[in-house]
């Protein structure tokens, strides 16, 4: 089990370490600052902290000790254009950070709002914009989805092949290459979004995706949170099948999948638009064991009353699939030892959680 | 010479002590400065150059009015003041 969580919140990154006592947080880094992305790159134990300076603009952080100390490396940028006016490109936001394939140390990814998406070769020293995704047409047809620029959340580097790359944006739907971002496929067949005219709730550029996720011994098997769904792949993403009738709520942000049975996964439903809270002010985790034809929701430890909205980046699930930890918009963080059943507070006072991840 | 002076604020993140540049306009200055500073860039202006949207800057006491080319005139023993603007906090 990993005893290590690194918690990117409105005020910083906190990293819990767990000993015989229970988690323990260290303190922050970054204090006062907002962390909007956090990876920790199992290749070389490197942690990388994205930040979102209110004023400053977006930063990138690295530590190559475990969090004792930080650099600050290059964050991605757009390509500067001649005589910019209001409207040339700038990144407002890193969403992700994901690290490449195992077979190509040093590479990474950044999501971003307003939909870039860029790679570096070099652990982050330089980032360069991948051009002919943000060339696509249905470029023009991306929105917003919370935010209001649409952004890419999710990038999954299939293990098997780490040139194979399946991203998700909201709001822009599902897109993959097969060789490594020179030529991008926009796929999804399947996902339905009822919040467009009924002639376009299967369009597949106005899905909005709100996470993406693939089983680590088994990729073709992709889970997908969407705004209106919940949506399961059999095929890496390519065509999707819709999961219904969940209880208490199909909407959510978080998923979590287990990384050696596909079969299952976890989510954190929530009433949407509007409202955005939990189903009758009460948390639960749930859990399907079967790919979907049913689900558990569990809520042993979590708060009977609460405000708690998971996020897309605030669910983990360690290496073995029995720890998860999920973090809240205010500020509560979980972890489960049995595989999420059961639940138990590690902090209540943080500030709003944007993104956690064992490590 | 103009004065460049940055809010104690930006410190916290990234050195950007007083500086003086032989300039006639902010971006000339500016890009002075960052020519010998170069991590400060990006964090008064974006990656387009463009003044960052919760960054201010004032000539003496005069806030600049071209936020995009920053073409607003500088004379010599002008002071040019970088400030977080009270948004985006």
């Amino acid at each position: 089990m990993s005893n290590v969580l690194h918690v990117g919140t409105r005020k910083g990154l906190v990293t819990f370490t767990r000993d015989a006592a229970g988690w323990a947080p260290s303190a922050p880094a970054f204090i006062g600052q907002p962390v909007s992305a956090v990876l920790s790159d199992p290749r070389d134990g490197a942690i990388y902290a994205a930040l979102r300076l209110g004023h400053f603009g977006v930063k990138l952080h690295r530590s190559d000790d475990r969090g004792a100390n930080w650099t600050e490396i290059a964050a991605p940028a757009f390509p500067a254009v001649p005589n910019p006016d209001d409207k040339a490109p700038a990144v407002d936001m890193i969403w992700t950070l994901v690290a490449g394939g195992a077979d190509e140390p040093g590479v990474l990814w950044a999501g971003t709002t307003p939909g870039g998406l860029f790679k570096s070769a070099d652990r982050g020293a330089s980032w360069s914009l991948n051009e002919s995704l943000w060339t696509v047409p249905e470029r023009a047809g991306w929105m917003g989805g919370g935010y209001d620029l649409p952004g890419i959340h999710s990038v999954l580097v299939d293990p098997r092949d780490s040139r194979s790359l399946t991203i998700g944006v909201s709001t822009g739907g599902v897109w993959r290459s097969a060789d490594g971002g020179a030529i991008w496929r926009l796929t999804g067949q399947g996902l339905r979004a009822e919040y467009m005219p009924p002639d376009m709730a299967f369009d597949l550029k106005a899905q909005d995706v709100h996470r993406l996720a693939a089983c680590a011994s088994a990729p073709d098997i992709v889970w997908c949170q969407h705004h209106n769904g919940m949506f399961r792949s059999t095929d890496a993403g390519e065509t999707f099948s819709e999961i219904k009738n969940v209880q208490p709520s199909v909407f959510g942000f978080a998923l979590g999948v287990h990384p050696h049975d596909p079969n299952t996964a976890w989510f954190v439903p929530a009433i949407k638009d509007e409202l955005r809270i939990p189903v009758d002010c009460k948390l639960v985790v749930t859990q399907t064991t079967d790919a979907g034809r049913t689900f558990t929701a569990h809520a042993d430890g979590l708060p009977g009353m609460s405000y708690d909205l998971i996020y897309r980046h605030c669910l983990d699930v360690n290496a073995d699939g029995t720890r998860l930890a999920i973090g809240s918009t205010t500020g509560h963080l979980w972890v489960s030892d049995d595989a999420g059943r059961r639940w138990s507070q590690i902090h209540g006072h943080l500030s709003p959680i944007a993104a956690l991840t064992f490590g | 010479m103009a004065q460049v002076v940055f809010t104690p604020n930006l410190q916290r993140h990234v050195s950007c002590p007083p500086a003086v540049a032989d300039a006639q306009s902010v971006r000339a200055a500016l890009d002075l400065v960052f020519a010998a500073n170069p991590q400060l860039r990006s964090y008064v202006v974006d990656e387009q150059g463009r003044l960052r949207k919760h960054v201010n800057v004032y000539v003496n006491d005069r806030m600049v009015n071209d936020r995009v080319s920053l073409s607003d005139a500088v004379a010599p023993n002008d002071e040019i003041f970088v400030f977080q603007a009270l948004s985006g906090g």
